[in-house]
């Protein structure tokens, strides 16, 4: 797509590199254009009148300008700064795990409203008081879904018959559900309990607000974790690497 | 092959190069550097050369703090003026030449080496958090300053350790976050606005 010399859109601030003395590049995902990374010049300064409105995990509107290579932010707005999220350490950690998925999941110049949208309802969810691993479980499948990965879940991706309940097993090579005896030829594959099953089901089908209605124990929760964590890994082909410092994060609060 | 004897002016372009890998410093100004030095008397160059190489060769890292330093332990955390019972907690070591440069700081300094930063994969683990926690240990410390970057990654580094520290009964403080001198109002953002209104003080 051919950009105007000059043009505006709105961003989240998804990631930020260092550049030079006082630059940064950072990476925006937009609505319209997709993901894009643009030069932020003098933002390292402590001067700088665009600093905080480019910092990361920030929704803000911006006015970019084509570059040969790479674009240069010439103004930005925040529209919204997510104050609530970035003043608690953990909803942070969320939210640096998410825009950190959506990096990895997405091209640059690769359209995607629905995953913008996804991305910003999520940001906001995780302000307001919710199950904060149910809407990053959300956020996955929706991810998942709108990116090419979602999960087959309805019925054993090997021998097309439908699950029963019973422990069934999740396959990362796969992208799917195998049933007990497909499982055995096809290794290796996470157990998957019934109510497992249950409410990945729900969120794959259900929008936001519907989603944000479950409730679900801590044992099943770390179970969907894991199993999200193997699935995303083996997409990824490497760790997300903000997990890590979620683990620590949630540990220290359980002290 | 038939070696010729290295020129002068290799010598001057192996200078220029070394120079342009130096931040900030492009293609340009290296060679005005480098000619600048040509053209230098000798008892300056050698200084700088000298400069150059006592840099690696004599510093190290305070034992305490993690301060760079010519002698361990560094000259603020051997100066008994100063007051034991405050530390202040900073990213890198220059931030203390900053904070002494004000004058009014008399604590001690601790130095993280860094913030923690998820997506880079910087962890509690890869900065100075459990030397720190050492320090914390004897209990002479009741105060403790964090005065890390107020980004993102210094914000959640200073969250973090107020978690680690508040349990063992030490105060802890974060420096004021709020409008930097010299600026306008109508440029900061939402954050900065908040915090600095959050932040008021009587006139």
């Amino acid at each position: 797509m051919t950009r105007p010399r000059n043009y505006q859109t709105e961003v989240i601030i998804i990631k930020k590199t260092k550049l030079g003395e006082a630059d940064r590049i950072l990476t925006l995902y937009t609505p319209d254009l997709g993901k894009i990374q643009a030069v932020a010049k003098g933002v390292r300064r402590p001067r700088s009148k665009m600093a905080g409105h480019l910092e990361l995990l920030t929704h803000s509107q911006v006015s970019l300008a084509r570059g040969r290579n790479l674009d240069t932010v010439t103004g930005s707005q925040t529209i919204d700064g997510f104050l609530p999220l970035k003043s608690d350490l953990e909803l942070t950690s969320c939210a640096l795990y998410i825009v950190e998925l959506t990096e990895q999941f997405t091209a640059d110049h690769d359209e995607n409203r629905p995953l913008f949208e996804l991305l910003l309802k999520t940001m906001h969810r995780l302000c307001r008081e919710t199950d904060r691993e149910l809407t990053l479980r959300y956020f996955e499948l929706r991810l998942l879904d709108l990116t090419g990965y979602r999960p087959q879940l309805g019925q054993c991706v090997s021998c097309h018959q439908s699950l029963k309940p019973e422990t069934n097993f999740f396959s990362p090579r796969s992208g799917g559900v195998l049933c007990p005896g497909c499982q055995r030829s096809q290794p290796p594959a996470h157990s998957l309990s019934v109510d497992a099953l249950k409410v990945l089901r729900w969120l794959q089908d259900s929008d936001e607000d519907a989603a944000g209605r479950l409730r679900i124990s801590k044992l099943l929760s770390r179970e969907l974790e894991t199993l999200m964590r193997a699935y995303l890994r083996y997409l990824l082909e490497r760790e997300v690497k903000s997990t890590a410092w979620l683990d620590t994060v949630r540990e220290q609060a359980a002290l | 092959m038939n070696q010729e004897p290295a020129l002068p002016a290799d010598a001057v372009s192996g200078l220029i190069q070394a120079l342009n890998k130096l931040p900030g410093i492009g293609p340009k100004s290296a060679q005005r550097l480098a000619f600048h030095l040509l053209r230098a008397s000798d008892e300056e160059t050698r200084l700088l050369a000298e400069a150059i190489v006592s840099l690696k060769q004599n510093t190290k890292l305070c034992s305490v703090c993690f301060n760079v330093t010519g002698s361990d332990p560094c000259r603020i955390c051997a100066n008994e003026q100063r007051d034991r019972t405050k530390i202040c907690i900073v990213e890198q070591p220059q931030d203390i030449l900053a904070l002494e440069h004000t004058g009014v700081y008399s604590g001690l300094y601790h130095v993280l080496h860094g913030a923690i930063s998820p997506t880079e994969g910087v962890g509690a683990g890869d900065v100075r958090i459990s030397e720190l926690m050492a320090r914390l240990g004897d209990g002479s410390v009741s105060e403790v300053i964090l005065a890390t970057n107020t980004n993102l990654e210094g914000e959640q580094t200073a969250l973090y350790l107020s978690k680690l520290i508040t349990p063992l009964g030490i105060r802890v403080t974060r420096l004021a976050r709020g409008l930097p001198f010299g600026t306008e109002l109508e440029y900061a953002d939402d954050v900065t606005l908040t915090r600095a209104l959050e932040g008021r003080q009587e006139l």
